[in-house]
């Protein structure tokens, strides 16, 4: 039971050595879990199509027939795929065909707030999986201002946007309050909010006096938002793509400054680095703790405001989409960075803009749910994707020679 | 030499002070049960039936008038809540059996509330019976999160071995017509994903955390897409395996109201009522637990007397996934009867809240799961009896009780030492 520990070779070239680095750095692995995630989606979007079976299981009549069925159904799946969310290359003109890519935009930027929120306590070296619940609480706080109030244009909408920040943030500070007081561990406290929350905007969507329709019956559902309070579309009625996504890009600059460059989000990182150091350096972490959960929230309310204030029609509860869920899984994607977030949002905002186009052509969209979860996973998980590819190690950055103590033979 | 603070209970359990969280939790509950439900409640009368209704004629065990039923209960509790008082001022934590027999009555007195002047009553036999049913894939789950975690590795994927073990047992167990095969092939599926979890955790030091949330969204993809592209295509043919039978053990089936709750149900319940104690036994009975919870609290100091910690972790975790999958044909073949798409619905998680609320001990883990479980059927109960207060407000309790419970009750828990952190042998 030996193990070799492999050093790098220190005999290789310059040339060998600027290779090792690049196929050991981070966007080679990247690019090649995407790639893999996408070749394994193909895998079981070709085994489970009836064509492709009913031709393999005649190979022998028509062997090339077999094998074009694999290519087609490919082909049909992740073309879709790519003119449903990039670029319809059938349309007729430029509009129709950049559409698909504004879906995206418009799909990411929900994606991309609540994972900022959800990043940013990973940061802290907390585990919140709250923000389903603060989403349902944002979008309370913003269909109330939007359907039962009446204020000018913008105004309205901003009032309704502040709303939902507040009720998402209250929310959250009840997290961190349970948290730095009782101790309550954060996982369980968000979770069972998660359920409250629930249950709270469909009791307010089901009472006449806080936000059930006019003539509203048995289902929960409010009005529409009104005009005044809703969110533009950016570029005219052609495209469905709203103020949400300025809202978004204005909070990953805010989230990429408070995490790297104040002293609040230095305060933060030295909390999820190592908390009882930074209560040593007289950083009161209980509070700290508090202020991340209400910043946290904070975003999941601006991705409730783009639910909440971009629809037409009454809302329902299936308004959050499992962006609450899925915005756990842009955070790790994006490694808690403004910048990652930023692209594993778009990527995830792809996939739901491309799902409908899939669905049409025949393909399940629910393969989609496959390969991002294996893209995720490769990622996240570098030994992985490292011993399929066989990619080598990266060699540590620091090459201090430390004197290790000798092996004591056993 | 710096001046070291002496903090109470620094050195031991005995110098530390009992809280007084507990009573003060109690109290308040007791004093809002006494006048909600009691003295300010519902004139009317509660019918209470041991069995399940045979007809709508059936006349009802015992009836009481719900104000007077209510408010002697309501006492009761103000009585048990003084009682904890009286360990507090004893410097005694409040004993766990004085919350479960508080709860239980909170429990009781809000049933009779609930279905005060309806004709259903409260069909205790009906309500126990599938409280615990529904409680079996909780209380597995929570199993699974113990062994693992007790060993040091955190088990986020207790959802999504749920979801895997529902969906194997119910294709195995219609393609081959034998739910036997079904259940093990779901306990070995199951017990391949903790595999997966365990390697990449133990030998390659991936973020536990992170692989657990992934392994789920991994899961859910994977089924939802099988389900939508294959399974739909020949429900009958693919999922419909049916359920097991229902296994009377002779004569205590036959004790009364024990008897038809516990001793008439099916094989994954008794499987589960072995696995509970065992467990209990097999960590803090035996030289293997004693090992097990070594690894998890202080893993440097298990491997220098010469314990395999990463051989540990990587059995109990895979152990662990075993027991989840049972869970999960629970759900389908032990319960429901097909698979449905994402139909463990979050219990995963709840499990894994339950683990932590019941202190990573098996016997109060699964009493916290029947808590849930009970929850569960409420929401469909509740319904039935149309109380005259919001729906939403009854599923929403439980949730609360947690709440209450983790903040008032379970304060500051501590789980095992080193869970979640890796270990490398230097």
């Amino acid at each position: 039971m030996t193990k070799t520990v492999k050093t790098p070779d220190l005999t290789e070239t310059k040339a060998q050595s600027v290779l090792r680095e690049i196929m050991a750095g981070d966007p080679v692995r990247i690019a090649l879990s995407i790639l893999l995630g996408f070749i394994i989606g193909a895998v079981f979007m070709v085994v489970f199509n009836d064509q492709v079976v009913s031709a393999w299981s005649n190979f022998s009549a028509d062997p090339a027939y077999a094998f074009s069925t694999i290519w087609w159904t490919i082909q049909d799946g992740y073309g879709a795929l790519f003119s449903g969310s990039v670029f319809n290359t059938n349309a007729d003109n430029f509009i129709d065909g950049i559409r698909p890519l504004t879906e995206t935009l418009r799909f990411a930027a929900p994606l991309i707030m609540a994972g900022l929120g959800v990043a940013l306590t990973f940061r802290v070296g907390l585990f919140n999986i709250g923000a389903t619940g603060q989403i349902m609480m944002g979008l309370a706080g913003a269909t109330f201002v939007s359907t039962r109030m009446q204020l000018p244009i913008v105004i309205h909408m901003l009032v309704a946007v502040l709303a939902a920040v507040v009720f998402a943030s209250v929310w959250g500070i009840i997290v961190g309050i349970l948290k730095a007081r009782t101790g309550a561990h954060e996982v369980i406290v968000t979770i069972m909010l998660n359920y409250v929350a629930t249950n709270l905007f469909t009791y307010f969507l089901r009472e006449p006096n806080i936000l059930l329709e006019a003539n509203g019956g048995g289902t929960p559902k409010s009005d529409q938002p009104a005009e005044t309070a809703k969110l533009g579309q950016l570029f005219g009625s052609e495209f469905a793509m709203h103020y949400g996504v300025i809202i978004a890009i204005l909070s990953v600059i805010f989230y990429w400054w408070l995490m790297e460059r104040s002293t609040f989000g230095f305060r933060f990182r030295m909390v999820g680095h190592n908390a009882s150091a930074a209560r040593a350096a007289g950083i009161k972490v209980e509070n700290t703790f508090v202020w991340a959960l209400a910043i946290s929230a904070a975003f999941a309310g601006l991705a409730a405001a783009n639910q909440g204030l971009s629809i037409n029609g009454g809302l329902t509860t299936s308004i959050e989409a499992g962006i609450g869920f899925d915005a756990i899984t842009v955070a790790l994607l994006g490694g808690s960075r403004a910048g990652g977030i930023v692209m594993a949002g778009l990527l995830f905002g792809a996939f739901k803009a491309g799902s409908a186009a899939m669905q049409v052509s025949g393909v399940s969209p629910d393969v989609l749910g496959v390969v991002k979860a294996l893209i995720v996973l490769f990622i996240a998980a570098p030994p992985i994707i490292r011993a399929i590819y066989r990619l080598p190690k990266p060699i540590p950055k620091l090459l201090i020679p430390v004197s290790k103590p000798s092996k004591v033979s056993k | 030499m710096s001046k070291i603070e002496v903090t109470p209970g620094m050195f031991s359990q005995i110098e530390a002070k009992a809280s007084l969280k507990a009573p003060i939790v109690m109290t308040l509950s007791a004093f809002l049960v006494l006048a909600v439900f009691g003295v300010f409640g519902k004139a009317g009368e509660i019918a209470f039936f041991w069995n399940k209704k045979e007809s709508l004629s059936t006349p009802p065990d015992f009836l009481v008038h719900s104000m007077t039923f209510n408010t002697i209960t309501g006492v009761i509790m103000v009585l048990l809540a003084a009682v904890s008082f009286f360990f507090y001022f004893r410097n005694k934590k409040t004993p766990i059996w004085l919350v479960l027999i508080f709860g239980l009555l909170g429990i009781v007195s809000m049933l009779g509330w609930l279905a005060t002047g309806a004709s259903m009553g409260v069909q205790l036999v009906y309500i126990l019976g599938n409280t615990l049913l529904l409680a079996i894939p909780l209380i597995l789950g929570g199993m699974a999160g113990i062994m693992s975690e007790r060993v040091g590795v955190v088990n986020i994927a207790i959802e999504g071995q749920l979801l895997t073990g529902a969906f194997v047992s119910s294709v195995v167990g219609t393609i081959t017509h034998n739910l036997y095969l079904g259940m093990v092939m779901a306990m070995i599926a199951s017990a391949l994903l903790s595999m997966i979890l365990a390697s990449l955790a133990i030998k390659y030091l991936v973020d536990q955390i992170i692989i657990g949330v992934l392994l789920n969204v991994l899961v859910i993809g994977v089924t939802n897409f099988l389900h939508s592209a294959w399974l739909n295509n020949d429900t009958s043919h693919l999922n419909a395996p049916g359920t097991f039978e229902k296994i009377r053990i002779p004569l205590l089936a036959d004790i009364p109201f024990i008897g038809p709750v516990l001793f008439d149900n099916r094989i994954t319940v008794y499987l589960t009522f072995i696995i509970v104690p065992l467990l209990w036994f097999l960590l803090f009975k035996t030289k293997l637990g004693l090992r097990a919870r070594s690894v998890g609290e202080h893993p440097l100091a298990a491997d220098t007397v010469g314990i395999n910690v990463a051989k540990t972790r990587f059995w109990w975790v895979t152990l662990g996934g075993l027991v989840a999958g049972l869970g999960g044909a629970a759900l389908t073949i032990g319960n429901v009867g097909s698979f449905g798409r994402e139909m463990s619905n979050g219990q995963g998680f709840i499990a894994l809240a339950v683990v932590i609320l019941g202190r990573w001990h098996p016997i109060y883990v699964s009493l916290s799961a029947l808590l849930f479980g009970f929850t569960i059927l409420l929401r469909v109960w509740a319904n039935q009896v149309s109380p005259g207060i919001p729906f939403d407000f009854i599923a929403m309790i439980p949730y609360l009780v947690t709440l209450v419970a983790v903040a008032g009750f379970a304060g500051k828990v501590r789980p095992p030492a080193a869970s979640g952190q890796p270990y490398e042998k230097g």
